[in-house]
């Protein structure tokens, strides 16, 4: 096996940068690689670059087939599979550091730098944030440059030349993209199933609830949704975004109701709408939020029985709605065809000093808003603490909780406060979703966090429906005015965006937050749906008139940039000393002797000198000069001043009729 | 089998009447210019789509844009390799003569008159290795295609193609050329020990004459093709016309090379006889003059001699 033709391939400095700009391509990837497998992407391209620049030897074939035998079965040891987003990047990695091992020829470079493509684009799965629509822009000219310097069979010693042409062509490129970003017919989504590992690292509510789950989602600063209103947001008192609704409780957790063909139950708007739209990060499950009570919404979702919204298929990718929400309504206030029953129902070996405590209660009021109102005074009398570090509840959680700890998170205080409802023959369910949101001064719009993620209570009174109690904000009305970050203790140390006390950093990251959403807003959230509402409002709704839109404005781009290209601008003017020569030869030329297509200067010179020996002494003086100037590095700015002094006082043809 | 021949002679045809007749230079007009993508670029093209499907399957906005861009950029690739090739100039170039049997070396002016450089052209005939080079903007370039020979006479060069998948590689652009440019083949000499030719037995054997042991015997007017190293600068610096000096080998015999010395051998291989004698002749620096049927050569020595008696030889029809 001979090393030649790999040190041949590309000089040393291509072969640098080619190396350099795999690495900016994978290293993102290195945050959800195995560290066996970066180590190995690192050896494989430190290998081919030591056998470009210092002869080093490749592996033969056997060696290459055993290493991706072994590197395949690693990646299925540590995944169990060799399908799905996480596992497959792992595989294009792996594949990249052995193509990078058998890059011999041009045409390899050229499938290592498809395979680079490729993995910008799985990269995707993982974040789609405007700092990657930079590196989407920066790898990409990186890999172009290589692939033009990679194409040019003369190559020149270095990538760089090809920089800026590369440059070019991504610039020229731009507005095709967008054309086709905005007209190209998109498909809804998934053509094929999605691998489990998809959901992985997504947050969100989840559709039970325990003591204990809410808190630990509300560690995350990460966004839930963006709102931005119509008109003035609503009061903090009244931010309660309605997620996934749970009526059924076993005695530890709350789920939802498994009786999903209920028609959604009817309601009274009572005033006090407010209008917005709201994009929606990709939870992966199928609810869409809305603040209580939403009564109007631009996509189809359907209405369960609990007045939860859900959309037919999970949310996986970022989504953008518009609702009308009656802050002031009255919903089902007949409990038609369900008996109560379902909202009263708690397993009777359950929290037995909860129900003494209740029963005590009951026994002594009969009012129910009374109850109601004991309850929650119970909470505000006893010493509860609201806490993001609540202690854990081994044995029977609620009066664990009501008797022993009194420490709890929204979950604790909502379950307990079901239960007790329930147990005073009161219909009660748990409600989760969000409570709150900030306002983003830049951009004007409201961001919900997983921190603000909220359980409440709703209670059903006949007559006036179900009615949404927050025991929470008895405990801790902090927890509506400030936020979470302002009602917990500082030690439970809560997301640091949670908290709401200015600082540069967090100006800066609102900042930064506002940006993203408008690339959320207009380009991520740009799909299936967003498109039919555009076409629609261009008055493009049927999908031929929308390709005869599109191949139109792609054949109109593409004819403007071939303009661009094809123009043919004549080559810059040569330098000075150049264009005294050109006027000599046109002098020449006039006088009767043109110079020859293929005829070189000194050729040109001597033949003159033939041809016109009267001039033989001046001809020879100024192609002698011009070749000095021309073809030696040694000629001095002196010699061109005499060159072109010399070539003015030149007259051929007046000259000849003197002698 | 036949039917790839019948069509490849159809392609053919079809080839030869767009091209026209040959001509001595032209210039890579639009419709001169065939683009196709390259292996490389359905390859690409198969990468696009797959990104595409993923885009749709994850329903992934930036997947999108990537897609959307890379097909923008392959797209104007297609304008650049095309460009890359549009507006060139080419002109053939007189040829040199060779001897039969040596590579016919056909000079081609490539000239770029554009600000922009021509990257990585490559000529190549329908057989034969390509020739690959760069014409930097506002200049030009000679590439040389070389064509076997196997015999005297004019060898025409055939059409060839200049061809280019710079930039990106994803697409081929090429231009099939017919320039009408011929090179003079002359006689394969004649190889290994040949007999002396009648009547330069001695002078053969005698001495030779080196440079400087001519005697100038006097200026005649100066004629094209002249060496220029017998031009008389001299008399040009007294204001004289050109002319061109004269010299004479002394006490050497002139030698005739004949035709009809030759009785025994055929047509070539008297003139690759012919051949290989006026080369000794000439390297031997003694005047010879050239018999052929129809045609005599004065005796005389030098390049342009014996360029001339070659030509003649390279020429001859029975």
């Amino acid at each position: 096996m001979s090393t030649g033709p790999i040190q041949q391939l590309l000089p040393h400095r291509v072969l640098l940068a080619l190396m350099l700009s795999l690495l900016a391509v994978t290293a993102p990837h290195v945050l959800h690689l195995p560290p066996w497998l970066s180590t190995v992407l690192l050896v494989c391209g430190g290998w081919r670059y030591l056998a470009g620049s210092r002869g080093w030897r490749l592996p033969n074939r056997w060696l290459l087939l055993l290493l991706t035998v072994i590197g395949a079965a690693g990646v299925i040891a540590h995944y169990g599979t060799f399908i799905g987003r996480d596992a497959g990047v792992a595989m294009l990695c792996l594949m990249l550091g052995l193509k990078l091992l058998e890059m011999r020829t041009r045409r390899d470079t050229v499938v290592v730098l498809y395979l680079g493509y490729f993995l910008i684009v799985t990269q995707f799965l993982y974040s789609q944030n405007l700092l990657m629509a930079a590196w989407l822009l920066l790898t990409v000219w990186a890999l172009t440059a290589l692939l033009i310097t990679v194409n040019r069979a003369t190559t020149p010693d270095n990538w760089f030349p090809h920089a800026g042409p590369a440059a070019t062509l991504l610039a020229q490129a731009l507005p095709l993209m967008l054309v086709l970003f905005v007209l190209f017919p998109r498909i809804p989504g998934p053509l094929w199933g999605m691998p489990e590992d998809e959901a992985r690292g997504v947050t969100g509510l989840s559709d039970s609830m325990t003591m204990g789950s809410i808190s630990e989602l509300s560690q995350s600063d990460a966004v839930a949704f963006r709102v931005e209103f119509d008109d003035e947001p609503p009061p903090p008192a009244l931010r309660y975004w309605r997620g996934p609704v749970l009526p059924e409780y076993d005695g530890r957790t709350w789920r939802q109701a498994e009786r999903p063909d209920d028609a959604p139950p009817a309601t009274e708007r009572l005033g006090g709408e407010v209008g917005y739209s709201v994009t929606l990060e990709p939870h992966n499950r199928n609810w869409i939020f809305a603040l209580d009570l939403p009564v109007q919404i631009s996509i189809p979702v359907s209405v369960s029985g609990e007045y939860a919204l859900e959309r037919r298929s999970a949310v996986r990718e970022r989504i953008r709605y518009d609702v009308r929400s009656a802050l002031n309504y009255r919903l089902d206030p007949m409990l038609r065809d369900a008996d109560p029953e379902n909202y009263l129902r708690v397993p009777d070996d359950h929290h037995p000093r909860t129900r003494a405590l209740v029963d005590d209660w009951v026994s002594s009021i009969d009012d129910e808003e009374a109850l109601v109102n004991q309850a929650l005074n119970h909470f505000r009398e006893q010493p509860f603490e609201y806490t993001l570090r609540p202690p854990r509840l081994d044995g029977d959680t609620v009066d664990q909780f009501l008797f022993d700890s009194q420490r709890g998170f929204c979950e604790h205080f909502a379950g307990a406060f079901a239960v007790m409802m329930r147990m005073a023959d009161i219909p009660a369910r748990v409600v989760t979703g969000y409570l709150g949101g900030e306002i983003n001064p830049t951009g004007n719009y409201m961001i919900v966090r997983q921190s603000d993620a909220h359980a409440w209570v709703e209670l059903w009174h006949e007559g006036q429906g179900w009615q949404r109690v927050d025991p929470t904000a008895w405990v801790s009305p902090d927890r509506i005015d400030l936020g979470l970050g302002g009602a917990v203790p500082e030690g439970d140390n809560p997301p640091a965006l949670s908290r709401r006390t200015p600082s540069w950093g967090r100006t800066l990251a609102l900042q930064w937050d506002a940006l993203n959403a408008y690339w959320d807003r207009w380009v991520l959230a740009y799909g299936p749906d967003m498109q039919r509402r555009l076409m629609d409002r261009l008055g493009l709704g049927d999908w031929q008139r929308m390709i005869l839109v599109l191949t139109g404005l792609m054949l109109l781009s593409l004819a403007l940039l071939a303009v661009l290209i094809l123009w043919r601008r004549p080559a810059r003017p040569p330098d000075p000393v150049q264009q005294d020569w050109l006027r000599f030869c046109k002098r020449m030329a006039d006088a009767g002797l043109p110079r020859g297509v293929s005829e070189g200067p000194r050729d040109y010179a001597d033949r003159l000198i033939r041809e016109r020996p009267d001039l033989a002494a001046q001809i020879d003086a100024i192609a002698r000069l011009y070749l000095h100037l021309r073809y030696t590095e040694r000629g001095s700015t002196q010699q061109a001043q005499a060159l072109r002094t010399q070539i003015a006082r030149f007259r051929p043809r007046t000259q000849r009729t003197q002698t | 089998m036949a039917v790839t021949a019948l069509f490849r002679r159809m392609g053919n045809r079809w080839l030869d009447r767009r091209l026209g007749p040959p001509v001595q230079r032209t210039r890579l007009a639009y419709r001169r210019i065939f683009i196709l993508p390259s292996r490389a670029g359905l390859m690409f093209a198969a990468l696009l789509v797959v990104i595409w499907l993923g885009a749709v399957n994850y329903s992934n906005s930036m997947a999108f844009l990537l897609c959307f861009l890379l097909l923008g950029i392959s797209m104007l690739a297609m304008l650049h390799t095309f460009r890359n090739l549009a507006g060139l100039r080419v002109q053939a170039e007189p040829a040199r003569p060779v001897f039969a049997g040596d590579e016919a070396r056909f000079p081609i002016r490539l000239d770029n008159p554009d600000r922009r450089e021509r990257a990585a052209l490559r000529l190549r005939r329908r057989t034969g290795t390509p020739v690959i080079l760069d014409v930097p903007p506002g200049s030009d370039i000679r590439a040389h295609l070389a064509m076997p020979t196997d015999r005297r006479g004019w060898q025409r060069l055939d059409q060839f193609l200049i061809e280019s998948i710079f930039p990106t590689g994803l697409f081929t652009a090429w231009s099939w050329l017919r320039l009408e440019t011929r090179c003079l083949v002359y006689p394969a000499p004649e190889a290994g020990p040949v007999p002396e030719p009648e009547g330069a037995g001695s002078a053969a054997t005698g001495k030779r004459l080196r440079e400087g042991d001519d005697d100038f015997y006097g200026l005649r007017r100066y004629q094209a093709g002249d060496s220029l190293r017998q031009v008389a600068w001299r008399t040009i610096a007294r204001g004289q016309e050109l002319q061109t000096k004269q010299f004479t080998g002394h006490g050497a015999d002139s030698t005739w090379l004949d035709w009809d010395s030759l009785p025994e051998l055929g047509v070539e291989q008297r003139l690759s006889r012919l051949c290989r004698w006026v080369l000794d002749a000439e390297d031997a620096r003694r005047p010879y003059g050239l018999r052929l049927p129809g045609q005599v050569i004065a005796p005389d020595f030098g390049a342009e001699h014996r360029d001339r008696c070659l030509r003649a030889l390279a020429l001859y029809s029975a």
